[in-house]
């Protein structure tokens, strides 16, 4: 191959990876674009301040009412209660898969764990709607509803349960044995090198696995819908039903609303909310990361 | 009965090498470290055979040998930082102030309280300068004001000056010798018996060699050291006493200016010469 011709080949192959890596910024870009065209007609009818903070949402009903804080009532109860659950275990099982578990126990449990993640999300839901709710909600709680948050945050932590063990021992794994090794000359003992040498110096990885998780607890919907039901209610209550952001869009765009609808409408609206929402905790989450990571390199 | 035990009551005692008319070291009558009959395997392979050996207090004893002599093996089986090594195992003793450090009644963490080691590379934690030199002491419960502890530290290890003004940057903003006189001054912070060095200048340029050489003099009045070291002009700078391994058995030890001047035995003496290793 002649000189020129290798070099019109560097050329085009860097073209190919520079238009890969473009492409899922295009995309990116697009779907913002398309959330806040679509949303324009919908703040059309509807104030904006009304969206934000009112406190009903009706969309199906007469008067309408577009206040969406009893849908992000109901993302925030069942994400973050799933994250409360499924962060300290999630981390503690990492920390016994990479500081305690001898070799053979974690080559068992680690894809084990990771099947978990593969169970197809409408089978937690009909878990926690015909398991979690009355054999284990209703004996301790019997004001529990059939249809309730609870349930949902307790399956969805399930789910990413695998999500955060999996990632955070991979970050544990790549902290250098020279650092354990330091703490254990100090006399520490393992529990103190695990928790105040190993993990603060994985602490990106542990916080990008807890994003990771964070974005699928919030962008659930299967599951979601079947075990906490459709009734958006402005509530802190875990035993009562309430609706997701996801799950008030799913039920919409498979309804029969009329595409120039303001109920069609809302649901780009309430996308747009879903989206500033998880951005902001990306954005919240480096920024306490930058503040406070022990970078080892 | 162990093997080890039976092996104690056949085998020649090898620990010194007498010139005819040198007395043994007298520090060596109360030593503080005693390593008795030790054998040390990794899986099948025996990486210290049979070592006795006396580690005199507030002396530098060096350890000095080729690369895969067994010398680090020796100094870590005196804090046991052997016990995470899969497949290991131990024979014989290791005798701290009167103590087997390898009885099952010995507890690891508190035997390298009063153990403390350096690395081969200096490895702070990616913490501040202040919280790596206060971190073991706080864990450990100590009592009293930590910032004068830190910088009491801070200036047996030679560093304070060049620190004082930083403790709240991260270590890893520091050099390489920095570093490394910082591991020495959170290993101290604990205020152990017994130093042990692992080779602890061999990532380090001859300036900040020589600062830790200095450093190490300093230290022997108040600390025991044990210094493993593959440079043979570094033992004979700063030690008292010098240890040579050769395959995993201890050839010789002796004061280290006779080891240098008139070993005792041929392998020492074409080791030192430089004729192999």
């Amino acid at each position: 191959m002649t000189r020129t011709s290798l070099r019109l080949r560097e050329g085009a192959i860097k073209l190919l990876l520079q238009g890969c890596a473009l492409l899922s910024i295009v995309v990116t870009l697009g779907i913002v674009w398309v959330l806040f065209t679509q949303s324009i007609p919908f703040f059309r009818h509807v104030a904006a301040t009304e969206f934000l903070f009112g406190t009903r949402w009706a969309p199906l009903l007469t008067p309408q009412s577009f206040g969406i804080l009893p849908l992000l009532c109901g993302t925030t109860l069942i994400a973050g209660g799933a994250l409360l659950l499924a962060i300290p275990i999630g981390v503690a099982t990492a920390v016994y898969l990479s500081e305690y578990a001898p070799p053979a126990v974690r080559q068992v449990a680690k894809p084990v764990l990771e099947v978990l993640a593969g169970v197809p999300t409408v089978v937690f839901g009909y878990f926690a709607l015909l398991f979690v709710t009355p054999y284990v909600l209703r004996p301790l709680f019997p004001s529990t509803e059939i249809f309730n948050a609870a349930s949902a945050a307790i399956v969805v932590a399930i789910m990413v349960i695998p999500t955060i063990s999996s990632l955070c021992d991979d970050a544990l794994r790549a902290v250098p044995r020279s650092l354990r090794e330091a703490g254990f000359a100090l006399a520490a003992t393992r529990l103190e090198v695990s928790t105040r040498v190993v993990l603060p110096a994985a602490m990106s990885g542990v916080v990008a696995s807890v994003l990771l998780a964070f974005a699928r607890a919030i962008g659930e919907t299967m599951a979601v819908s079947i075990a906490a039901g459709a009734s958006p209610t402005l509530t802190l209550n875990p035993l009562r039903s309430v609706q997701t952001m996801t799950a008030y869009i799913v039920q919409v765009a498979k309804g029969d609303a009329p595409a120039d609808s303001v109920e069609y409408d809302s649901i780009f609206a309430v996308g747009l909310v879903l989206f500033l929402m998880t951005f902001l905790i990306n954005v919240a989450a480096q920024r306490v990361l930058a503040r406070f990571r022990e970078a080892y390199e | 009965m162990s093997a080890g035990a039976a092996l104690r009551e056949s085998a020649v005692p090898q620990r010194t090498t007498l010139a005819p008319g040198q007395t043994p070291d007298a520090d060596v009558v109360e030593p503080i470290v005693r390593v008795d009959q030790l054998t040390i395997r990794y899986g099948d392979f025996e990486a210290i055979k049979r070592v006795c050996l006396d580690i005199p207090p507030r002396r530098v004893t060096a350890i000095i040998g080729p690369s895969g002599c067994g010398k680090s093996s020796l100094l870590r089986a005196m804090n046991r930082m052997n016990d995470f090594v899969p497949g290991v195992r131990v024979e014989g003793a290791v005798i701290f102030n009167g103590q087997n450090v390898y009885a099952a009644e010995c507890d690891p963490v508190e035997l390298r309280r009063r153990v403390g080691m350096v690395f081969q590379r200096p490895n702070p934690f990616p913490k501040s300068i202040f919280r790596n030199v206060a971190w073991a002491a706080q864990m450990n419960g100590y009592r009293g004001d930590i910032n004068e502890l830190v910088e009491q530290s801070l200036r047996r290890a030679a560093l304070w000056d060049e620190v004082k003004d930083k403790l709240s940057l991260s270590a890893l903003a520091l050099s390489g010798g920095q570093q490394q006189r910082l591991c020495i001054a959170r290993a101290i912070a604990l205020q152990p018996e017994v130093l042990l060095m692992d080779e602890p200048c061999s990532a380090l340029d001859p300036i900040a060699t020589a600062r830790i050489e200095d450093l190490i003099d300093q230290l022997k009045s108040q600390y025991t050291v044990v210094l493993v070291t593959h440079n043979m002009q570094q033992a004979a700078r700063v030690s008292d006493r010098t240890a040579f391994m050769y395959m995993g058995e201890l050839v010789e030890v002796d004061q280290t200016n006779l080891i240098f001047t008139r070993p005792g035995n041929p392998r020492t003496q074409d080791y030192i010469t430089g004729r192999f290793g």
